[in-house]
């Protein structure tokens, strides 16, 4: 393969947001929607054709692109497998679905936001391509600037202490994993990660290496207990912003465990395997916990992220086949899920500029196509049988259960309160008295957000039912994941 | 030493230019930006090899042409963009522009110098005209104020760094780099007082922690078109000369030297990364920030290697091209007649001066270290530099102190998106300053293409 089509799929969004740049002032709003909604969707076409393109059977790296960038000292490397390109059409398919969100949403400096949005794009793609740590570490932290301006500039009332909350947290857990990238480089001469896994990182450095870059990943995932800036950033941010916040920025940690803890340092993943047990376990019972106490709508589904990011880092570090599994669909679910139900707490707020579960209340009697919508988002975050949430809950606690009963009977106690959580949400907003008169009024969802609410709620029953497509594209990967893990920790 | 006899020629010319002709500052001003321009040819049409002249006093090579190239450059940059405001500022007197190239010769003998007495003669031209620089507007309190309070500490540095050379000198019998560094040796407990002198002196050049009380005192008080050079030039020559003596001279006392500069550096990080948080004038904050700079740039020193010195220059090569574009955005805030330069006067401007805002944006981010931009290679080298030398404890609180400096670039970027606009400042005519902003945020947002064009350029300055 010649033509360079990940490094295409990563730069079309950031030259088609210079057009967008370009457009004259008066004309801006409408044309510059256009041309990002062209732009995004190409890339999700692109994203798709590499899906369909993509040997499943292989565990290799795929459509390999290397350049000299740093002589004699960093390579600009790009490369996906089963794994990263399920999250790279997920951050390519929920980007057309934020711009169309905006249209709604965003009633200022409209041209501005969806310059930010395509960068975001560009470095979220970027991330899940990059082979090196170096350029991992380039587009990880680079997304901080468009989401700290997205958070800042769009955002509600409190928007400059989230947004500047987002930055410093997540930089100060970065700069430890640049450390601990500096650190490798010098240990085994490169920072190709696939030269890394070949190579072995000594096992004198595992641990401390791998408590860098879990600082990082903790920090994004995020982990009890450094999740407090999630409320705050997805409480403030605009519709889009959170979604995309939800949807994708959340999983490039996950990602990371996949990519880089696991398969670097086996024996310290092994060390530190009861640490995240016990912090997962927290995640998922005390934040389910904090989210039934929320009234604010934005907030309880922000803290119920936190809980079902607790199944992802459970599943991944049981480090058995039916764990990692669930974890990665659970990602993608999620990916669908909290963005489809941040959308629908959009949806009221353009309407009504309020977040509180006081404000509704029976809206089912005015807006009945909201209301099933909403209803089908919040079974599918309990996980019902059906949803796609159901199978990556129930992988992940299939993958526990064969290393320790007793976390993965305190993790099934969450998906009680999950369901808590979210059934008594829709009973308070969706069913109950009508006390605010201005619900009266409401019109019911638009076509575009029709549009938008349909197509994800298609995708969340249909990967519900029919899990194949996604789970046939990383076994392969993550078999061998297990497979090397394990090689590695018998040959330790 | 072409360069330099043209240049003093040069001066001299255009000084006697300057008093026979009436209201010459034009005139005077184009010649001086022609004469850098023809400076850079010289040097850049000269040969690299190394070569030594005057009893090997007078060093040229690779190392100082980068300097003297570097220092031409930002001078041209820094001199053009503020020539609207030295004109608003009444300041258009014809000395103006011929102290500057009389400064940039006192570098050029001390990037060159291979001798404590050249070295020490190119120092002091070099102070002496910054004194009259940061007092040039002699009848504002605040400018005389400045440049007095620079000289008197100055002095007493350059006192300092003038005993230092001369207990060198007793201890070594020589004043040649090269003989001292053959003859030093670790057991010469008088040379290491000596090097503590001449180190103390270089500081407080550079304005590295404790020796940096002046430097906010005269960013604040000079004239902006002052501050800006202060804060880009003198750095450069000053770190040159720094990377020079611990690079020839004090090469065989590499622990002794090195303990003194991992606290400078650590020092200044900390300072510039918490002093700057509560500033509210933009140039105060850019001289805290330039101190926290300089620090980073003094742990790529501190490690003693090879690419710790060359990650250093890569440092303030970029650290350059970033403070030029930032002094270039202060240009361009003029609201009848007069300059802002306070950070609550840049409230709200993204919402009438997009362009200006997003390159102030561009910039400050880069300040921070955030990638993709240039600053962040800047600082990414130096750690690695320092890693290579297994110095854990420099890069993590290094790494740290970036994330506190983030806090206030971050805090600037939040007054000029966040806040409700208030002042509109007047439409600039100042196309030179937004040439250098314009040249300044391209060469940040698109280092990331190329970065080891930097590394090609420093790679091949350490043959000796």
């Amino acid at each position: 393969m010649n033509f360079p089509i990940l490094s295409t799929l990563i730069f079309l969004p950031l030259i088609s947001s210079l057009f967008i740049f370009l457009t004259k002032e008066k004309t801006a709003n409408s044309s510059s929607v256009y041309i990002s909604l062209f732009s995004s969707i190409a890339t999700f076409l692109l994203s798709l054709f590499l899906w369909y393109s993509l040997d499943i059977n292989t565990p290799e790296f795929q459509f390999v692109e290397e350049k000299s960038w740093i002589n004699n000292f960093i390579k600009f490397k790009l490369g996906i497998d089963g794994i990263s390109i399920l999250f790279i059409v997920l951050t390519t398919f929920i980007t057309p679905i934020c711009i169309l969100s905006c249209v709604n949403s965003v009633k200022v400096r409209v041209k501005e936001f969806l310059i930010a949005i395509l960068i975001l794009e560009t470095f979220m793609i970027g991330v899940f391509c990059s082979l090196d740590l170096v350029i991992f570490y380039l587009f990880f932290e680079a997304g901080l600037i468009p989401m700290f301006l997205i958070i800042g500039v769009w955002g509600g009332p409190r928007r400059v202490y989230s947004a500047f909350k987002f930055f410093l947290f997540t930089l100060l857990g970065s700069v430890l994993m640049l450390v601990a990238i500096i650190v490798i480089y010098w240990l085994t001469g490169t920072t190709d990660i696939i030269q890394i896994y070949e190579i072995k990182i000594p096992k004198e450095y595992q641990n401390i290496l791998w408590l860098a870059f879990l600082s990082s990943f903790a920090v994004k995932m995020p982990m009890w207990p450094v999740h407090t800036w999630l409320p705050d950033a997805h409480v403030e941010a605009p519709t889009a912003g959170s979604v995309i916040l939800a949807a994708i920025l959340l999983k490039m940690a996950g990602y990371g465990f996949l990519r880089f803890s696991i398969p670097m340092f086996p024996v310290a993943s092994e060390y530190f395997t009861p640490l995240i047990y016990t912090l997962s376990i927290i995640a998922i019972i005390y934040t389910s916990l904090v989210a039934l106490m929320q009234d604010d709508m934005k907030k309880l589904i922000a803290y119920s992220s936190v809980a079902h990011m607790g199944y992802v880092t459970l599943g991944i570090f049981t480090l058995t086949k039916q764990g990692i599994e669930g974890s990665i669909y659970q990602m993608i679910s999620h990916g669908l899920i909290s963005a489809a139900l941040f959308l629908c707490v959009g949806v009221v707020y353009d309407r009504l500029h309020s977040r509180m579960i006081s404000t509704y209340g029976g809206l089912v009697n005015y807006i009945p196509k909201y209301s099933f919508l909403f209803l089908v988002f919040a079974l599918a975050a309990l996980g019902l049988p059906g949803t796609s949430g159901f199978l990556g809950e129930f992988l992940v606690l299939t993958g526990t259960f064969q290393k320790s009963y007793l976390a993965a009977m305190l993790a099934t106690f969450g998906v009680v309160l999950g369901a808590a959580y979210m059934l008594w949400l829709t009973k308070r907003v969706i069913f109950g008295a009508t006390n605010n008169s201005e619900i009266k009024n409401l019109s019911d969802i638009n076509k575009s957000e029709l549009a938008m609410l349909v197509t994800l709620a298609f995708f969340i029953i249909f990967f519900g039912f029919y899990p194949l497509p996604l789970m046939e594209t990383f076994s392969v990967s993550v078999n061998t994941l297990i497979k090397n893990y394990q090689i590695a920790l018998i040959s330790n | 030493m072409f360069p330099e006899i043209f240049l003093s020629l040069s001066i001299f010319s255009i000084l006697l230019l300057g008093v026979f002709i009436k209201n010459s500052f034009n005139l005077i001003f184009n010649l001086t930006s022609l004469i850098i321009i023809v400076t850079i040819a010289i040097i850049l049409t000269s040969p690299n090899n190394v070569e030594k002249i005057f009893l090997d006093s007078f060093t040229r090579d690779a190392f100082s042409n980068y300097f003297k190239i570097l220092i031409l450059l930002s001078s041209l940059f820094v001199l053009n963009s503020s020539k609207n405001f030295i004109v608003d500022n009444k300041l258009d007197k014809f000395e103006y522009p011929i102290i500057i190239l009389l400064s940039i010769l006192g570098m050029f003998f001390m990037v060159s110098a291979n001798d404590l007495i050249l070295f020490y003669l190119g120092l002091e031209l070099q102070s002496l005209s910054l004194y009259i620089l940061a007092s040039i507007d002699r009848d504002n309190l605040r400018s005389t104020e400045s440049g007095i309070k620079y000289f008197v500490l100055s002095a007493l540095s350059s006192g300092l760094l003038l005993y230092g050379c001369s207990l060198l000198y007793g201890f070594t019998g020589s004043t040649n780099f090269d003989l001292i560094a053959s003859t030093l040796n670790e057991e010469n407990a008088g040379a290491i007082f000596a090097m503590v002198f001449i180190l103390v002196g270089l500081a407080f050049k550079v304005s590295a922690v404790p020796f940096h009380m002046w430097t906010p005192d005269v960013y604040e008080g000079a004239p902006t078109s002052i501050t800006s050079y202060f804060a880009v030039v003198p750095k450069v020559a000053g770190l040159a000369l720094l990377i020079k003596f611990m690079f020839i001279p004090f090469s065989n006392i590499l622990l002794e030297w090195q303990t003194i500069i991992i606290f400078i550096s650590i020092a200044s990080m900390i300072l510039g990364a918490v002093a700057a948080m509560v500033q509210k004038n933009f140039k105060r904050l850019l001289a805290y920030s330039s101190i926290g700079h300089i620090g980073y740039a003094l742990a790529g020193v501190a490690t003693g290697s090879i690419s710790g010195y060359q990650s250093a220059i890569i440092y303030i090569s970029i650290y350059v091209i970033m403070n030029i574009g930032a002094f270039s955005c202060l240009y361009l805030l003029k609201k009848d007649g007069e300059y802002k330069e306070n950070i609550s006067d840049l409230s709200g401007i993204s919402k009438k001066h997009p362009l200006l805002s997003v390159s102030l944006l561009i910039i400050l981010f880069s300040l921070a270290g955030v990638p993709p931009l240039g600053g962040f290679f800047a600082k990414f080298y130096v750690f690695v530099s320092v890693l290579e030398k297994e110095m854990y404890a420099l890069a993590i609180i290094g790494l740290l102190t970036t994330v506190m400096s983030a806090f206030y670039y971050l805090k600037i970027i939040k007054t000029i998106y966040f806040d409700d606009s208030k002042i509109t400042f007047e439409p600039s005519k100042n196309k030179t300053a937004q040439i250098s902003i314009f040249a300044s945020c391209t060469i940040l947002t698109t280092f990331f293409l190329y970065p080891s064009i930097l590394n090609n350029l420093v790679n091949n300055l350490f043959v000796s």
